[in-house]
Order: C-alpha cells, then structure tokens, then sequence
C-alpha cells in the first residue's frame, strides 16, 4: 500500500495517506500481467493432472483488500483455485508487518486477522505459518507456536544451515512440535531472479534443463520447496521472456521425468520425518546477500520510524475507529522500512527495482510526516476518550468524539475483529509413509501480498519406505542452461 | 545653484523578483533608498527576466551588450580579467583563419560578429558550474557599459561583480565602491575556494572605498584580506516594509514549534540547532522543530535527527517558497538562527516583522543592530536549548519579544541605511577631489 506524496504542510490537514490511484493502478497491471494469466494456468495445470499438482499461496490480508477493491476477478480466480482441493493458503500477517520483532501482541492480532480472511474468502483455515520476508528466529517460532501452527516456512538461509542441505523437514531445536519448511534458494531463485537473465551461463533456462538439476539432487534428500514473488510470473519475469511456457511445462516433466511429486507445505510436513533441528537466535530473513533484517532495520533513519511507529500501540489499541486501525495496520508494511534502506552496495539493484522513492531520506521524510499525522488524530482521540470519563464505558459508546477527519476507508478491511487465534492447525496427515515431498513455490504478490505456490510431493504417495522424495516442479523450459546448482 | 544629482553605475548579480538569496533583496532595497534620496543609479545584471520594475529603475542587461573588440583597450582589458588561470575561455578559441573567414560565429555563450567586430555574450545569471566564466565575460561586458555610460561612482556588490567594477574604473577613472554581503569566508569556512578568493582580494585593493554589511564583516575584511582599516565602513542592511503579515496556523495545531529556516549548509550552523533540539526534547518531549530549507548538510542532519531518536518531533520540510515561508513562520512559536558565521542575517528580520520571538547567534552582524531578540553563541547549544526553552514556557517573555521586535524591525529603513550609502559615495568623491 503505497503512500502518497505527503508534505509536512498536508500534516493536521490531509488524513489519507495512501496513493489511491497509484495503488489501483499497479494493482490492475500486475492483475493483468500476472494474477489472473498465472492463476488461469495453475488452475488448467491443477486440472490436467488430477491432483497431482499441487501449490500453495501467502497471501496479505492488505493484497486481499487491494483486490477487494480494485480486483475483484483476482480474488474470484484465487477462489476457483481454492476450489479444486490442490491449492493450500498460507497464515502470515495481516499488514504484512515486522511487527513479530516488535510487538507479540500486535503479531498474534494481525495473524489472526489475516487467517480469519483467508477462511472468510477461501473456505480454509491456514495451518502452515510464513511470517513477512520469511523472517524467522527461534522465538518468533516459539510465539508462531504458542498461536497454534505446527509448521511454518523459512529462508533455507546457508549461515544457519552451514554444510546441511535445506531439502529436509527441520524443526525449532527448542519447540520441536514446530516444524520448519526450508526454501531452496538456488532452484527459487534460479526461476525469480535469474530466469531471464542472459548474463547468466544458465541461460535460457528450459524445464529439461531445470527437471534435470531435480534428478541431480541426492536421491536422500526429501523435499525441495520453492518460494517466490507470486509477480516472478508475468510482472519480474516478463510473459515475452517464457515464463509462463516454462511454467506450463514444468509440472509435466517433473511428473514424467522425476521422482519428484508435488505436495502442499501441510502434506509435506505431516508426511516427511523431521532430519534436523535448527536453533536460530538472530532473525534470519530471505533477503539480501546478508539474509538478515537489513533491508528494514538497522539504520538509524529505519529505526527511528519503527520505534516512532510502535511507541503508538498502546494508544491505537484503546481506539475503536476502523480509520485509524486500517492506517494502523498499512502503516506497519514492511516496505516503507525497505524504502529506507541504505545499503547501496551490494542489493542496491534490486532495491531501487522495487523502490519509488529517489533516495531513501525521502522515503522516510515522507514516512514520518504521515506519521506525524496519524500520531496526532491519535492523541485527539485519547484526550476525547479520557475526557469522557463517565459516560459508557465502551469506547464504542463514544462515538461522538470529534475524531479527526475521516480518511476514506480503503479497504474494507475487517474492523477490528478479534478473530480468534487462528489455524490450529494439527496437520495430521496420514501418511505413514515417506513421501517423497515435491517442492514449494512461492511467489509474492506485489502489492506485498506474497502468495506461495508450493508444489509438493505427490500426496498420495503413500508409503513408501524410501525417503528420498524429490520435490517437485517442473518446468517447461525452453532453455536450456547449465547451472550449477549442486545439491550436496 | 542646484547641487548636480550623484550618478552611480551598480553592478548586481540578481535583482528581484528573481532571486536566489538575500543578495538581489539588499540591492533592491538599497537602490530604491538611493532614488529616494535623489542618486541616479544605474543597474547593471546579467540578465533581466522581465518581471523586473523597469519604471522605477535602470537596468543594463549584460545579454544585450555588444561589446567592440576592435577598441584599443580591448585586448589589455582582457588580459587582466583572464589573470587567473582558470580553465574556462572568455572568448572561445577560434584559429586566425577561422576568424577571418566567418562573417558571424556563435557559440553557446558568445555571439561573434566580425563586421560590427563586436562580441555577444549570452547570461544565464544563475550560479553554475560556468560561474567563473561568466563573471570574467560579465566584467567584459562592463568594459563597453562603462564607455558608454556617464556616471560618478562605481558601485559593485560581492565578489561575481568586482571585476566588472575593477575594470569600469579602469576605463572611467572613476572611484570604485565595493560592497561586502559575504566573504568567502562565510560561505565555505576554512575550506575557501581560491579563486574567489583571488577576485575578492583584487577586489578590496582596487576599491576606493569599502562597504560592510556589519562589523562583523570589516573585521574578516581586515584580518583575512588585509584591507587597511580606514577603507572599510559599515552600513548594516535593512528590510523592505511590508505590511503585517500573520498567516493562521494549520499544522499541528496544538503544539509548539520551534523553526530553522535557511540554507542547511556549514554557514548557517544547522547542526547547533540539531543538538538543541535533542536538549529541548528532554525538558518538553511535545515541542517540534522544523527545519526548513535544503543544503548539502541535509543527509546528515536526517541521520543525525534519525539517531537521536527524535524524527517524530523533528521535521523536514525541504526548500520553501515564499508563501510557504510566510505560512512557517505563521505557526512558529520560536525562530533560531544558529549561524556560525553570517555577515548580516535577513530571516530573524522576517520573522520578527511576522511577529515571531527570534533567536540569533552573536556570530550573526544582524546581532550588531538588534535589542529585542536573545543572543547566544552559535557552539552553546545548552544556552540554546535553554533559550528556547525559556520562550516556550514564558509566554511573556515571547510576547514582549514578538511586539517589540516588530517595532524594532519596522525602524530598520533601506531609506536611513541608502542615506548612509549616499554619504559614503560623496566621502568618496571628496577625498579624490
């Protein structure tokens, strides 16, 4: 949710922050270019093999308001997809927040509210847990498994990994009921980032070529997930460049050519056997060459408009206005910290991709000036609420409160909701059997939802005494490249 | 026996409504304090936008000028405007044969036409990177206005007309005034650029007489040039009247703000502000500050802010215009000008005539003619953030200051200080007599 173009003369004046048009606009581009052409595929894909084809997707509650309001035939297409059995949706936060390394509270609010959504327009509650920018540590896990998830997805990050492969089930060394799904970030990024790159010795990259690096994975090594920008299809990766030919025949080679099958993160994690417990004390994330915080927090400029954002909560959470709790939640989008980023050395490329601002200092000059806003009609409320000592005693009987003006209400994001905790998510899963586990794939929406597609493992594999699944996908390439990827 | 009117040749880089700084503001109020008083002055720009009052004033406009390059003085003239080695041309290079076989060249700047055997240059009359260039083309221009004007005094302010005015007398034998609104010293700090330099010097010398916008200034013109100090006298600036001005506030209603508003540049001591900030915040944590402005200390004064934890009280606005100026000070409870070194100050002046309490820094000349204001020095930052604090929660203090100052403001006339000027140009005369 982009902010708009926001002077320190607009602060007491101006109470919508978001750029409406620029919103509505990239949303119906990246539908057209993206969400609807790649859903329509997945769902001839799901259909042509039965079962066999599976994904998964993560999806903000934020990217669900956005096509609420400027896509309707986006969410009208997730659902068909939702339909069909082989598509599993994934809990995350609602604002697609930094908020597990800020605020338990606001954390568990937001993952409810986004799993409620999920439910709402998709008719399944999320089991499997993947927290923004896969940012993950043993005590986001724990907090992720105090709210009921027995699974979640992270970065398959080398510095925690060290010698040991990403293509197993893990679980949190400390929460062992807590199981970790690794992504595989050579054969995820092979297809996000490096699918058209022709710089590359891979290049072009074909489904042969990519079901081939599959089979080249030790026949011990379980899973393979793959998780990307959902925009990889269509909108990072042009649809001239083959991305989705290659996709189309990907799932075809991968079933006819590999042991690999396709399975959801739930199958995956109730079917394979958990390998190896990982203990994770600094957040890891899947960005940069760092896989660290770095791309929201860590800067002085960064930090200082967390903490100014956060040092709210107290008083957002007595408000009862959907205005200020729909700014609330936009306003703790992780994108307005990568905004602020200053690394400009190593990712300053793909940063300034993805950035709009001309330099980080107007990002957060912009930033701070909303917030300056948003603190202010803040207060208004408060002095109004702890004026009225005496009458109801529900804030909802306080209506009357000269509130600030009132923005337009976007989305029509959940009021408040106290949804309740979510996905209790018991994956029970059957399945005795080792089944080989296919791979995931997840993409992130732009708008910052990020849908995964995961493609698992055949499910019904049923027992199979070898565990050596192979993940899945398959692409269909029409390139044909050499790349490296070596699996241990 | 009518006493014959004074005429002075004014060489000026910027005259409003098209300005930059507070340079073409003085020269406006200056030149109209001058006709007030009967001094017949001609203007001389680089380059007149048309928005300029060409009924109440003279201009000469540098683009316009041809300039005969056939004069016998020409090529001696030219010789001492280009002394310094610098890499620019002020005339392009053409080979002996190109320049007698074209009847007209152009080139970006310069128009050459070899008939009338006169040179054209072309203005931008901003402040590039060619700045150097078109000063010197700018003082060659001079060399024609000054043959082709009659005048009694040279009058040249700061140092991108100084050779104009050098070679004006040159040609004229008439006396040169310069008038200092900065040094080098001011806008760089130690870090001088050495050409300037150079020209302010040549400047200085050349001058029969000097005019500093504070004592301030005479004594770096002193120390740092070595002007002797009988050439230098001091006529402080004034303001433009204007009429009262109070814009209604629209931000942040309920709190009290605290303004910078100037260039973010070493000069102006924006980091001094920055740190007072961070003490004022300490005593009265819902007090914001507002820098307003740009400069090329604004990335780390953003950083600065970020690290001291205090971005949510402390605003950037960037560059403002002059109705969003006017609106700054409206909703402003306290104006600082932390200048580390300011050869006058016009903002506090701005401020105090919207009737805003000012604080200024000693190190300011404005501090030399001001009583209703408070005075610290720019590096104290905790008499700063005392100062500030003490205006915010003393509303009379601020109140006396805000209605005094105005009064005060309001007797500072270009009419007493273009008096003083007039006076300095007949002192002049009369020791060449």
């Amino acid at each position: 949710m982009r902010l708009k173009s926001y002077r320190f003369f607009d602060i007491s004046k101006d109470h919508n922050y978001f750029d409406e048009e620029a919103n509505r606009r990239i949303m119906r581009k990246v539908a057209d270019k993206c969400y609807l052409p790649m859903n329509q595929l997945l769902l001839d894909l799901i259909h042509e093999f039965k079962g066999e084809f599976k994904v998964s997707f993560s999806i903000s509650g934020t990217a669900m308001d956005q096509f609420e309001m400027y896509a309707q035939d986006v969410l009208d297409s997730f659902k068909r997809l939702a339909d069909t059995g082989c598509v599993e949706f994934l809990a995350e936060t609602y604002a697609h927040s930094l908020s597990a390394l800020k605020s338990p509270e606001e954390f568990k609010n937001q993952v409810e509210r986004q799993a409620k959504k999920i439910e709402q327009l998709f008719g399944q509650k999320p089991k499997v847990f993947r927290n923004t920018e896969l940012i993950y540590s043993n005590h986001i896990g724990w907090m992720v498994n105090q709210m009921g998830y027995k699974t979640m997805v992270t970065e398959g990050a080398d510095k925690v990994l060290d010698w040991r492969s990403p293509n197993y089930l893990y679980q949190n060394e400390h929460v062992p009921e807590l199981k970790l799904l690794l992504k595989n970030y050579k054969l995820s990024d092979d297809i996000a980032f490096r699918f058209s790159q022709s710089s590359w010795d891979a290049w072009p990259l074909t489904a042969d070529k990519y079901v081939d690096w599959l089979n080249s994975i030790s026949w011990t090594e379980e899973i393979v997930n793959l998780f990307m920008d959902y925009e990889t299809f269509g909108e990072h990766q042009w649809h001239e460049t083959g991305i989705f030919d290659f996709m189309y025949h990907l799932p075809r080679l991968v079933l006819s050519r590999s042991e690999f099958k396709f399975c959801t993160p739930s199958e995956a994690s109730a079917q394979l056997q958990v390998r190896g417990a990982l203990s994770i004390d600094n957040p890891i994330s899947w960005a940069d060459l760092e896989r660290d915080l770095s791309a929201w927090l860590g800067n002085h400029i960064q930090d200082d408009a967390f903490d100014s954002l956060y040092r709210l909560e107290e008083k957002v959470k007595r408000i009862d206005d959907k205005d200020i709790q729909r700014d609330w939640l936009y306003l703790q989008t992780s994108d307005h910290f990568y905004y602020m980023c200053t690394k400009f050395f190593s990712d300053g490329d793909v940063h300034k991709y993805f950035n709009h601002y001309n330099t980080p200092y107007e990002a957060f000059i912009n930033y701070m000036n909303v917030l300056t806003d948003f603190e202010e009609r803040v207060n208004n409320y408060i002095k109004a609420l702890d004026a009225k000592p005496k009458s109801a005693s529900k804030l909802n009987g306080a209506p009357k409160v000269q509130a600030p003006v009132k923005a337009k209400s976007l989305a029509k994001a959940k009021p408040a909701a106290k949804a309740k905790p979510v996905a209790k998510a018991k994956a029970k899963p059957v399945a005795k059997p080792k089944p080989k586990v296919a791979p995931k794939t997840k993409a992130k929406v732009a708008p910052k939802a990020k849908a995964k597609v995961v493609a698992k493992a055949k499910p019904k594999a049923v027992a199979k005494a070898k565990p050596k699944s192979k993940p899945v996908v398959k692409p269909k390439a029409k390139s044909t490249t050499t790349t490296t990827k070596k699996k241990k | 026996m009518k006493k014959k009117r004074l005429r002075a040749l004014m060489f000026g880089w910027e005259f409003p409504p098209q300005i930059s700084g507070g340079l073409g503001t003085a020269c406006y109020g200056l030149v109209s304090g001058l006709i007030q008083h009967n001094v017949d002055v001609l203007f001389v720009v680089p380059k007149l936008y048309g928005k300029e009052d060409t009924d109440k004033f003279r201009f000469v406009d540098a683009n316009k000028v041809a300039v005969n390059f056939d004069h016998p003085s020409f090529n001696e003239n030219l010789k001492k405007i280009s002394y310094l080695e610098i890499n620019s041309r002020i005339i392009p290079y053409v080979s002996p044969e190109e320049f007698a076989t074209s009847q007209e060249s152009t080139f970006s700047d310069v128009r050459i036409n070899n008939t009338a055997k006169t040179l054209q240059y072309t203005f931008t009359g901003k402040y590039g990177a060619d700045l150097i260039k078109e000063v010197q083309q700018y003082a060659m221009v001079a060399m024609q206005i000054a043959r082709d004007n009659e005048f009694d005094i040279i009058h040249a302010h700061d140092w991108l007309t100084y050779q104009a005015g050098i070679v004006a007398k040159e040609i004229s034998g008439k006396p040169l005034v310069v008038h200092v609104h900065a040094t080098e010293f001011d806008r760089s700090g130690e870090h001088v650029n050495q050409d300037v330099y150079n020209i302010e010097r040549a400047g200085f010398h050349a001058a029969d007489t000097i005019i500093a916008v504070s004592r301030l200034t005479r004594r770096i013109l002193i120390d740092r040039y070595d002007v002797p100090p009988h050439k230098v006298v001091v006529v402080h600036n004034a303001v433009v009247p204007r009429s009262k001005v109070i814009y209604k506030k629209e931000n942040l209603l309920d709190k009290q703000i605290v303004t910078f508003l100037g260039r973010i540049t070493f000069q102006k001591g924006p980091d001094y502000f920055v740190e007072a900030a961070k003490k004022v915040l300490e005593q009265l944590p819902d007090v914001h500050f507002v820098m307003a402005g740009h400069g090329d200390m604004y990335i780390k004064l953003v950083e600065r802010v970020a690290e001291l934890r205090m971005s949510s009280r402390f605003h950037f606005t960037g560059f403002l215009n002059s109705a969003e100026t006017d609106k700054m000070y409206g909703m402003t409870n306290v104006y600082v000008m932390p200048s580390v070194s300011e050869p006058f100050g016009i903002t506090p002046l701005e401020a105090m005539r919207s009737g805003v309490p000012v604080i200024i820094s000693n190190q300011s000349g404005v501090a030399e003619v001001l009583k209703y204001v408070i005075k610290v020095d720019f590096w104290d930052t905790n008499i700063l953030a005392d100062s500030i604090c003490g205006l915010l929660n003393y509303p009379k203090i601020s109140k006396t200051l805000a209605e005094e100052g105005y009064k005060e403001v309001d007797g500072l006339k270009w009419e007493y200080a273009a008096l003083r000027v007039k006076e300095v140009y007949q002192e002049t005369l009369n020791q060449l007599r």
